[in-house]
């Protein structure tokens, strides 16, 4: 049997987490994907090297990912799938846990590690312990941390497409808006850099002096918990246990304390900088470059020496 | 209308949790236990929306060890009316706790279930979908902003790339996330009045649900520790390292 993959999409594009999603899917079998949306979408997921068939739920009942009929599209395809997979992105954790009740399974959320059928590897505590739990369920349904696992490449695949329909059932949630922010910088998930600001960034007028660093990088930008409830930055920014894990080369965190909460979402990154002028905070402790002293100072001098070393 | 609130009882978030010397789990004896963060905020917007005259009453649910009264006082002395225990030793998994929420929601016939988004024990992020699932009800999660009027809730949500805004018909089931509300210290007059609040005590097995889990956990281990880094004495040193040595830029 094959293992069902759920790819979400944003603005047409499918999320790079969602190949990594389907890298993690085909260690366990062939990889069947689901997506909503365009034509487009269901055109870009057939393209996916390792996608073997793509399903295609269409109409307004699939629109906008809504939790309520993707769920009951996922439970009724079920039958042929020893496995659903999605990424544990926004999307992945509305619709899965919902699917995994209809279908009387325990969802197996966060994996980072995937040991065979039965056997996955998840974060608790917020990363401070990693759990290989076993799963006694007949049908596994799990979301993988994309950052575990490298996306399959967007191109080399040229698999079929097929619709499905959406089981008739009451309306029970309606769409109203999306506000996405602009940015044209790198997605947090994907990017190979980030510089990333906390508290220590003072407001938001403050917070921009970290584009400069972002720009010489090629960097994405992230923040602290306490930096988005500042309204410094908008809440997609959050890196941490409850915002956006990620394990970029390189992360360099700016007036960040670092919370376990936030360790959470960025501990596995390659190399971590911290610029702090607390010599005790703990962020020093996952730090492989420390820089201690008052990041008003201390940014323009890596400026000048990014520049510098041209 | 009717909220019903269901409330956690985890290691408190400030505590670094310690993995067991026998690989069996995450030391909780005699660690200080606290709300699960996201329940205080789901607590909170009841009792917020019982303030603004649109809940009438709030009833906390716990599903846990006896201890977990003490979660529950904390949610009365925060203005929830009364609370409920579901007794049991087992650590429910979110499709127990699902269960037994919907047996709670067949007697109580809440028009709305606030939950916390994610426990920060298990960090599952499932409870809520998953009961909206078994109830067939709408549901909308990540929660940080709730409006109740007419028979809907229009809830604006935390997503990948932004926000969110979806309308739910009643009853619903919404998830609350950090940004939702701060939630309110529980003042001394009220502790005391959340300790002549009525507190019901049930089973599992009186609901019909059968909480063994699906997950058995084979093994806890400590995360790969990160190699001691080195702290560096100036911003050209910085960039020469990471050009040079770590070879990241
Ligand atoms: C349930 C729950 C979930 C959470 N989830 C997350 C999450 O996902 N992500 C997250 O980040 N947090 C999360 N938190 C919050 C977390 O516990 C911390 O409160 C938060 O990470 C602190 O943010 P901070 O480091 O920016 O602020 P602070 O802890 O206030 O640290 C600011 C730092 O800036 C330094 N500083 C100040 N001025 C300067 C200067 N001029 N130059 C240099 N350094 C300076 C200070 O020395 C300090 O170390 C969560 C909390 C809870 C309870
Ligand atoms: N044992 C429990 N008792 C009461 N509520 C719970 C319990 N477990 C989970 N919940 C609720 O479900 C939410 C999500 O938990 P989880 O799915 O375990 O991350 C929590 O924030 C609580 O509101």
């Amino acid at each position: 049997m094959a293992v069902l993959v759920f790819l979400d999409h944003e603005s047409g594009i499918i999320r790079q987490a969602s190949r990594s999603a389907v890298t993690a899917a085909r260690a366990l079998g062939e990889v069947h994907a689901l997506v909503t949306g365009d034509a487009s979408v269901a055109e870009a997921a057939a393209r996916i090297d390792g996608v073997a068939k793509v399903l295609r739920a269409a109409g307004a009942a699939a629109a906008h990912e809504l939790a309520e009929p993707l769920a009951a599209v996922i439970a009724d395809l079920a039958p042929a799938y020893t496995h659903i997979v999605a990424a544990s992105g926004a999307s992945g954790k509305n619709v899965l846990p919902r699917a995994a009740a209809l279908l009387d399974v325990q969802p197996i959320p966060d994996v980072v590690s995937i040991v065979d059928a039965d056997n996955f590897v998840r974060p608790i505590y917020a990363g401070s312990a990693l759990a290989t739990v076993r799963s006694s369920d007949a049908k596994k349904v799990l979301t993988v941390r994309a950052s575990s696992f490298d996306p399959a490449p967007a191109e080399g695949g040229a698999a079929p497409i097929e619709q499905v329909t959406v089981p008739d059932g009451p309306a029970l949630s309606a769409f109203v808006s999306i506000a996405l922010s602009q940015s044209e910088r790198p997605e947090l998930e994907s990017a190979r850099v980030i510089v990333s600001g906390g508290r220590g960034m003072q407001n938001e007028e403050n917070f921009k002096l970290l584009n400069p660093l972002a720009d010489r990088l090629g960097a994405a930008i992230g923040a602290s918990r306490a930096a988005v409830d500042a309204g410094f930055v908008p809440n997609d920014y959050q890196v941490g246990q409850t915002g956006k894990i990620v394990a970029p080369e390189l992360y360099i965190a700016v007036g960040i304390s670092g919370a376990i909460q936030h360790l959470a979402g960025m501990k596995d990154s390659k190399i971590i900088v911290a610029i702090n002028k607390d010599p005790e905070a703990p962020i020093f402790q996952v730090a492989d470059y420390g820089l201690v002293g008052d990041l008003f100072d201390i940014l323009p001098q890596v400026e000048a020496a990014l520049d510098k070393a041209g | 209308m009717k909220v019903l609130v269901p409330v956690k009882r985890v290691i408190d978030f400030n505590i670094k949790p310690r993995v067991k010397a026998d690989g069996t789990g995450v030391e909780t004896a005699g660690v200080k236990m606290s709300m699960n963060p996201f329940d205080e905020i789901a607590v909170e917007e009841a009792v917020r929306l019982k303030e603004k005259g649109i809940a009438t009453e709030v009833v906390a649910v716990s599903v846990g060890v006896q201890q977990a009264q003490d979660t529950l006082r904390t949610a009365m002395a925060m203005g929830a009316d009364r609370a409920i225990l579901v007794l049991t030793d087992v650590a429910v998994e979110p499709l127990g706790v699902a269960k037994i929420l919907r047996a709670l929601v067949a007697k109580e016939s809440p028009d709305l279930v606030l939950l916390g988004k994610q426990a920060i024990d298990d960090d599952m992020n499932a409870t809520g979908q998953m009961l909206a699932g078994l109830l067939g009800w709408a549901q909308g999660t990540f929660a940080s902003r709730i409006e109740i009027a007419d028979g809907k809730a229009t809830v604006t949500r935390e997503i990948d790339g932004g926000l969110e805004t979806l309308t739910l018909t009643l009853p619903a089931i919404v998830t609350a996330d950090l940004r939702l509300n701060e939630p309110r210290y529980a003042s001394l007059p009220n502790i005391m009045k959340a300790r002549k609040k009525p507190l019901e005590t049930i089973a599992p097995a009186d609901l019909g649900v059968d909480v063994t889990p699906r997950l058995t956990i084979v093994s806890v281990a400590e995360p790969p520790a990160r190699q001691q880094g080195i702290t560096v004495e100036s911003a050209a040193d910085l960039v020469a390292r990471l050009r040079n040595e770590a070879k990241v830029i």
